[in-house]
């Protein structure tokens, strides 16, 4: 589980996040919500210490993140898989060395050993054949389950998408949306999902939080966020014409 | 106040690069790779420049010493002099910061704006520690040895191409290059090529490293890092000479 109590950060005069607090439900995906601009990316890489807070606590199961000096941060960062908006692959490594990366770096596995486990994480993410390509070989879609593969790699405790399906078409982004929940699930992970595709929402989405300006505005489930009456919230999930037709028929 | 703003983060980031290593091995693997591709990398350009500027140093020190009262093995003696005491450790490396600062650069800087960066700090890698380390010190491993090569090469170019003008003869520049030869020159030359290659490779990780934006800022953080390079290579080799040969 992790809790986020408090947190507010300021960029200059400008705050853009205001004294959030959210707990994040283990072995569920968590969704965090909001336009652009709204906060949700800062308030993300708060969470995972790349940007410091001026105030608050990240509490990754019962222990403070947050003034952490790096050395201490790496054993809760061991724990944790991000994967990218655009994959962040090291582009001069193949599919294979991006998975075994962080384990030639903190285990002590033969190459056999890590090998083995780059082709479970690669199966996982139904992916074969593709060891010895490059990033710059794969399409969107497989580099967001190489990002995948090589977040689990290490077996983490929590889970973080910086927007999974963006550049995807429909059915790669459903794809990947169940891949993130089935993973989550079997691995009993903490998952959260930053995103603004409305059909992640729903499909996978356990806890939404919808971010307004730097506040946490709303906190439900899928069902409810279809539902409720909140102004702000029917104005970012019924914008368009699919979705207004999606609410008439509710 | 910008340059002490720079000045601190520059220091903090070094100071961050040289700390303990999370796996040795994985460390020194990138080292080896870096000293092939920055060292063994640059040997084709540095061949080239030395032995054709040899050459021209050679041509311009007969043209310039054309008067009886000066014996002609001077032109080795001036020929060797301006090879190892300034062309070799100053222009080359100058050369190395267009080629190698440029490139780091670029590759530390793409790794920024595509979150390579963030990926490496998220699993717990120093990533500083990881990208700027090895460079460093691959960089002067091999800066000196490429220095020490350009010097031969230089003096080699000088030579041929001397012999072959008619401007010199083989025994005379032979005489003239190891006359009065003073090893402290060369440990003066390496000196100023051990500080030259941390300037370069630390100064262009720091412009990459601190990329923000876009392809646009990786082409502006490129060419800083070469400016910045070379101003601060031109600025030592005052100190460093001041302090080494006054």
């Amino acid at each position: 589980m992790i809790q986020v109590q408090n947190l507010s950060k300021a960029f200059g005069e400008k705050q853009i996040i205001k004294d959030i607090s959210i707990d994040f439900i283990k072995g569920k995906v968590n969704i965090i919500i909001g336009e652009s601009g709204s906060g949700k990316t800062v308030l993300s890489k708060l969470m995972v210490g790349l940007m410091e807070p001026d105030s608050g606590k990240v509490i990754y199961d019962g222990n403070n993140f947050i003034g952490l000096n790096f050395d201490d941060k790496r054993e809760i960062r061991k724990q944790i898989g991000m994967l990218f908006q655009g994959g962040a692959l090291f582009d001069s490594m193949t599919v294979e060395q991006n998975i075994v990366f962080p384990l030639s770096m903190f285990t002590n596995m033969s190459e056999q050993e890590k090998t083995e486990r780059a082709n479970v994480c690669l199966n996982r993410v139904n992916l074969v054949n593709v060891n010895k390509l490059f990033p710059a070989e794969l399409s969107g879609g497989m580099k967001k389950r190489v990002g995948i593969a090589r977040a689990i790699a290490m077996n983490p405790k929590y889970l973080f998408c910086d927007e999974p399906n963006s550049g995807l078409d429909p059915k790669t982004s459903i794809l990947i949306d169940n891949l993130i929940k089935e993973i989550t699930e079997e691995f009993n992970m903490t998952t959260i999902v930053i995103t603004h595709d409305m059909n992640s929402v729903i499909e996978i989405g356990d806890y939404i939080n919808f971010i307004f300006k730097g506040e946490l505005w709303w906190k439900g489930n899928s069902g409810e966020i279809l539902k409720t009456d909140n102004k702000e919230i029917n104005d970012f999930v019924y914008c368009s014409t699919f979705m207004k037709k999606v609410k008439e028929n509710l | 106040m910008n340059w002490l703003y720079h000045f601190g983060r520059y220091y903090l980031l070094i100071k961050r690069t040289f700390k303990r290593p999370e796996k040795f091995s994985i460390y020194w693997k990138q080292y080896v790779l870096q000293m092939d591709s920055l060292g063994i990398g640059s040997l084709g350009i540095v061949s080239i420049i030395s032995i054709f500027m040899g050459a021209v140093i050679c041509i311009q020190s007969a043209f310039g010493f054309e008067s009886p009262w000066i014996p002609l093995y001077a032109v080795g003696v001036s020929t060797r002099d301006i090879i190892t005491l300034e062309f070799s450790p100053t222009v080359v490396c100058l050369i190395l910061a267009g080629k190698v600062g440029s490139n780091i650069a670029s590759e530390i800087g793409t790794m920024r704006v595509t979150e390579q960066i963030d990926a490496l700090e998220i699993m717990g890698i120093n990533s500083s520690g990881y990208l700027i380390a090895p460079k460093i010190l691959a960089a002067v491993t091999m800066f000196p040895l490429l220095i020490v090569l350009s010097m031969f090469l230089g003096l080699f170019g000088g030579y041929v191409v001397g012999v072959a003008a008619g401007a010199v003869t083989p025994y005379e520049y032979i005489y003239g290059i190891t006359y009065d030869f003073r090893p402290y020159n060369i440990v003066y030359a390496l000196v100023k090529t051990y500080i030259f290659s941390f300037i370069i490779t630390s100064v262009s990780a720091y412009h990459g490293y601190f990329t923000n934006g876009g392809a646009l800022e990786v082409g502006r953080s490129s060419t800083k890092a070469v400016v910045y390079s070379s101003i601060l290579i031109l600025l030592f080799n005052v100190i460093i000479t001041q302090i080494l040969l006054s």
